[in-house]
């Protein structure tokens, strides 16, 4: 430290023995610039000819450290709350709710986490009597999910658990005086950790009808999970009488403790997709004494709250929460321990992902989220190895992948010089362009607008869309599952056969006939009122933010010219285009969906009448009523995958390629690229406690590192000796003139 | 003077106050409470009543401007305007829509700002000054014209090039500083270094030709034919007397930017990933966040006028023919 110290003013008094001082003697100052230049690099590298870039401190050269970065600072880390992929990359490492995915295994399995097993669920009549697994949905009444959490698991060393040796809680009533030195959850004195147990889980499913909380499923959790809804009567009418909202105090009927280790969940009807909502954060435990120490007004004041400090069971635990710079996760001293997949798909132990079969969880150390706000820093931190892992930005394209002749994607011969390897994979969301059912020229169930939809459908070519804006990262969507969800299909049976045809082993787009006569069926014959013989003119909504946007816009405008119709854009902010949707005021739009969990009710759920977005706020976003669709949807949501399932799925797709509500885009690719020593990395959609499996080899980045970082000092001198070169002739200028006599 | 600092600081109420009125106008033009509550509350899932809620909880529930349905005062009181402006004049610039403490998070990340913005004013300043003394020194010469000719291309340049080219010249090609980061104390000099390099390289061109016309001006005063007749070589002439007089302009040019250096640069601080206050007001603006844009809006306009009268003060301390009433 001294030595930068001494550095820094050796810095500053270089600079202030500018040419101003030295005006009797240039040469010696320019020496000095120079040797300013190579003095100081010098302490930035700490000593090491190696890494002088080296963003991190170099201590940690040699530990088993991941290092990722987040753009935009989380919102929300209270499991209640969060509900977005930033967020769960980092909560999911903490909070541990009672099922986990698997890691390795497709189709994506759910397996047990703190559970003991996956709950069977048992169904219930209205009086309260058992039903067999098969019995009809309408007797159906309730259903009970027993789930049984493993006895000594610990939560992460945390000072809302210390207490003082008569047993009193240390920190739950904090003076001014004791605030005053605190200024982060690092400044307490004392830790202390409890076990976890079952009533930790029915606290947080209050949490999520508490009105302090907000969180995002309290509506619809209230529809389901009985009592609910009279427990966030009471809790608001609590707080309206200023009345303390202590949780432990208020019983919900569906959230039941059963003994210390053992919880019941009771749903209204059959919803078999609550299971995966048990994998959620949602359903993670959250201890009451963290919720007690966090609402002290004085830590509120200092931002020390649940929203921004979690405390979990998990793997890691948030050691540092600076959203200005950097956050990180260090291994939780008390995690209760988990081991590495013995199983996985066929090609998992080929690709080296069954290697650590069995090996003891966590492997990495801690986990480095630096903020990183612009692609291209990241991009090329990345490539000096000072990033683990890199999506592809479209700035970077072209550098990471190529297109062989087949079409296949591969790396750059750069990249693959260097040890970096890339993973690709279908996400499990859609984009689609959909059509206000509402509206009278594209909208309703009518011949003539369905042929409408269908021409259209046909005409913008997605596959080009795809080519052009996505880099070729996505696939054209048949339907509306993505692959991977169950019912998904592949090969011929699986086209949208009202848009494409089977030709030679793949799905072809229909002509641009097939769409003109569809359009004359429709009655606009050439894309022309026939009346006034002008263009009919349709209205694309969408959010549009900066010049990239016109390009995109322009295609779509082209798509449509293609049968004559012309496309009015109508671009706003997001909150207007929100607002539009809201309303039924939008005409044709561009919207997305990503799969909460891996089931096609987490789809079709999109279309379903009573879902819709003008009449009920739903996720319907078009408005789309088909009461054939919905009674199939109705029997498939409740279904446990199987044939029947699966024809009814196939049903439903044919419904909705034939009223074409949606023009189905595309389901979006991920690329991701990741170095040689990053280790364990497999995609997986649904699961997102991933950072527990994964693993680094540091001797092999170490050494890569150095290698890749060497600092160049030439150029310098060679910059130096420029400016010497030119400064010479001025200086020569300037003796002739000082000699110079005045006759 | 302290009668004209007292004047002045009254002055300043109704323009924080317009300031205020205008930037609440602006954000509730294109933002509405049920935006706002949407955006906090996510995409999927989010009921109307959920919005309800959360208006009601942050106090976005009450009309903007004026409550018809309330009575007497209560008809400005109890709107959005004045229950979340009130606090602003006493500096409490409380929660965030997202729930943080404010003031914390500004004095939290105003000294990542300063870090960078104070060096960059320092340096920037002393190149400035130095090339513009050495143009007006080898004036009349190849070495001015050229120099004229590159601050120009110098200030037609964007500081976005400036700072990627930097980003690529000395972090990836030179390997000679990280590209981008931050660190606490003394670590944080190398983080420094690039945006610091990249923020007086910018600056150069315009600073120069900026400091070059104030010279040049000295230069032909009749106190520096003076010195010259008396036989001062033309090195002291330009150190002794011409700096110094020229000083005058300079300081006080820098004296009004000074309570603003807080603020921070937003494209450097994005690009560096410098966590300072600059970043945090474009942060709040995509996120919503009209609790911190307010205070930011506020906070920005009272710091510029502290650098106004500043400025006022500093001419009396400089200039002793100037006096303030």
């Amino acid at each position: 430290m001294r030595r930068l110290g001494s550095n820094i003013n050796l810095v500053v008094s270089a600079v202030l023995a500018s040419p101003l001082r030295y005006a009797g003697g240039w040469y010696p100052c320019v020496a000095q610039i120079a040797g300013f230049l190579l003095v100081m690099a010098a302490p930035l590298s700490g000593c090491d000819e190696s890494g002088w870039n080296n963003p991190y401190p170099e201590v940690e050269a040699s530990k088993p450290i991941l290092y990722t970065s987040f753009s935009e600072r989380p919102k929300h880390l209270d499991p209640a709350v969060s509900y977005s992929a930033n967020e769960y990359a980092l909560i999911s490492q903490i909070y541990e709710p009672a099922l986990q995915y698997h890691y390795l295994l497709r189709p994506y399995t759910l397996v047990p986490l703190t559970a003991v097993a996956v709950p069977t669920v048992i169904y219930r009549d209205r009086e309260g009597q058992i039903l067999p697994v098969e019995s009809d949905e309408k007797k159906i009444a309730f259903s009970d999910y027993v789930i049984t959490i493993q006895a000594g698991i610990r939560y992460q060393p945390h000072p809302a658990f210390a207490r003082s040796g008569q047993g009193e809680f240390l920190y739950h009533d904090l003076s001014p005086d004791e605030l005053r030195g605190i200024q982060s959850i690092a400044d307490f004195d004392h830790t202390d950790s409890r076990e976890l147990i079952a009533e930790d889980y029915v606290y947080q499913i209050k949490r999520l009808v508490d009105p302090r909380s907000h969180s995002p499923i309290a509506e619809f959790m209230k529809g389901y999970i009985v009592g609910l809804s009279e427990l966030a009567g009471e809790l608001e009418g609590a707080k309206n009488k200023g009345q303390g909202l202590d949780l432990k105090r208020f019983s919900v009927q569906g959230a039941e403790i059963l003994d210390r280790y053992r919880y019941r969940i009771t749903l209204r009807g059959k919803y078999p997709q609550f299971q995966y909502w048990l994998a959620m954060p949602f359903f993670a435990p959250m201890p009451w004494e963290a919720v007690d120490f966090y609402y002290q007004p004085g830590l509120v004041e200092k931002n020390i709250i649940l929203d921004w400090y979690p405390v979990g069971t998990g793997p890691y635990m948030l050691a540092e929460n600076n959203p200005n710079r950097r956050m990180v996760l260090v291994k939780n001293p008390n995690f209760h321990g988990e081991n590495y997949p013995g199983e996985g798909e066929p090609s998992d132990a080929s690709n080296g992902l069954l290697t650590d079969r069995g090996k003891l969880l966590p492997f990495i150390d801690q986990v480095v989220f630096m903020l990183e706000r612009e692609d291209i820093p990241y991009w090329n931190k990345f490539l000096q190895g000072y990033y683990d892992a890199s999506a592809i930005s479209s700035d970077s394209f072209d550098q990471a992948v190529k297109f062989s002749g087949a079409g296949d994607v591969e790396l750059t011969e750069n990249l693959k010089r260097n040890g970096i390897n890339l993973e690709t994979t279908v996400a499990t969301s859609i984009f689609y362009l959909g059509f206000n059912m509402l509206d009278p020229v594209v909208g309703g169930g009518a011949k003539k607008a369905r042929r409408l939809r269908q021409a259209i459908a046909i005409a913008v070519d997605y596959e080009e869309f795809i080519s052009i804006f996505m880099n070729g990262r996505g696939i054209a969507a048949q339907g509306m599952l993505p692959p991977g969800i169950f019912g998904y299909q592949e090969g011929n049976e699986g086209i949208n056969s009202y848009v494409y045809e089977w030709v030679n082993g793949e799905p072809r787009r229909k002509s641009l006939d097939e769409a003109k006569r569809l359009l004359n069926e429709a009655g606009y014959q050439g894309g022309r009122n026939p009346t006034t013989g002008q263009p009919w003119v349709l209205y694309f909504d969408t959010v549009a933010t900066g010049p990239d946007d016109k390009a995109r816009l322009n295609w779509f405008r082209k798509q449509f010219a293609k049968l004559g119709i012309q496309l009015v854009i109508r671009a706003t902010d997001y909150n207007r285009f929100q607002q539009k949707i809201r309303t039924g005021n939008a005409q044709i739009f561009m919207w997305g969906w990503n799969a909460d969990y891996p089931d096609p009710e987490n789809f079709f759920f999109l279309l379903y009448g009573p879902n819709a977005k003008v009449k009920n706020g739903g996720e319907n976003a078009v408005n789309y009523q088909n009461p054939r669709f919905d009674k199939l949807f109705e029997r498939m949501r409740n279904m446990d995958n199987g044939g029947e399932r699966f024809r009814l799925i196939q049903e439903l797709q044919e419904i909705v390629r034939h009223d074409a509500p949606w023009l189905f885009g595309m389901h979006p690719k991920n690329f991701s690229l990741f170095h040689g020593w990053y280790k364990n990395l497999k995609p997986n959609l649904m699961a997102t406690n991933n950072l527990k499996y994964q693993r680094i080899e540091t001797v092999q980045r170490e050494s890569i590192r150095k290698e890749w970082n060497r600092p160049k000092i030439w150029p310098l001198v060679i910059l130096v000796l420029t400016v010497l070169a030119l400064t010479l002739p001025a200086w020569l200028l300037y003796r002739r003139k000082l000699h110079a006599t005045a006759f | 003077m302290t009668y004209y600092i007292i004047r002045r600081i009254l002055y300043a109420f109704p323009l924080l106050l317009g300031v205020n009125i205008l930037t609440f106008l602006l954000f509730f033009v294109v933002n509405t409470p049920d935006d706002m509550a949407r955006m906090q509350l996510g995409e999927k899932r989010v009921t109307d009543e959920a919005v309800q809620q959360w208006k009601e909880q942050h106090g976005y529930d009450l009309p903007l401007l004026w409550n018809e349905e309330a009575h007497g005062s209560g008809k400005i009181t109890e709107t959005i305007f004045y229950s979340k402006s009130i606090g602003l004049f006493l500096f409490r610039f409380g929660r965030s829509d997202s729930g943080r403490n404010i003031g914390s998070d500004i004095y939290q990340r105003m000294w990542p700002s300063l870090a960078i913005a104070v060096p960059s004013l320092l340096f920037g300043l002393i190149a400035n000054i130095s090339f513009a003394v050495m143009m007006v020194f080898f004036r009349s010469t190849y070495f001015e014209t050229w120099g004229g000719i590159l601050c120009v291309i110098m200030m037609s340049v964007s500081t976005l090039f400036y700072i990627i080219f930097g980003q690529f010249v000395v972090g990836k090609f030179l390997q000679l500083v990280p590209i981008s980061g931050y660190d606490t104390g003394l670590n944080a000099v190398k983080f420094m270094v690039l945006p610091v390099l990249t923020g007086v390289v910018s600056g150069l061109g315009s600073g120069t030709r900026w400091y070059r016309i104030l010279f040049l001006e000295e230069v032909e005063k009749d106190y520096v034919r003076t010195a010259r007749a008396k036989g001062l070589s033309e090195p002291r002439v330009l150190f002794t007397h011409v700096l110094q007089n020229a000083l005058i302009p300079i300081l006080t040019g820098v004296v009004v930017v000074l309570p603003t250096l807080f603020m921070g640069s937003l494209i450097t601080e994005s690009f560096f990933s410098i966590p300072g206050l600059g970043s945090y007001t474009i942060d709040a603006i995509s996120a919503q966040d009209f609790a911190i844009v307010r205070s930011m809006v506020f906070l920005g306009s009272a710091l510029y006028i502290l650098g106004l009268l500043l400025t006022d003060i500093s001419y009396t301390l400089v200039d002793p023919r100037i006096r303030l009433s």
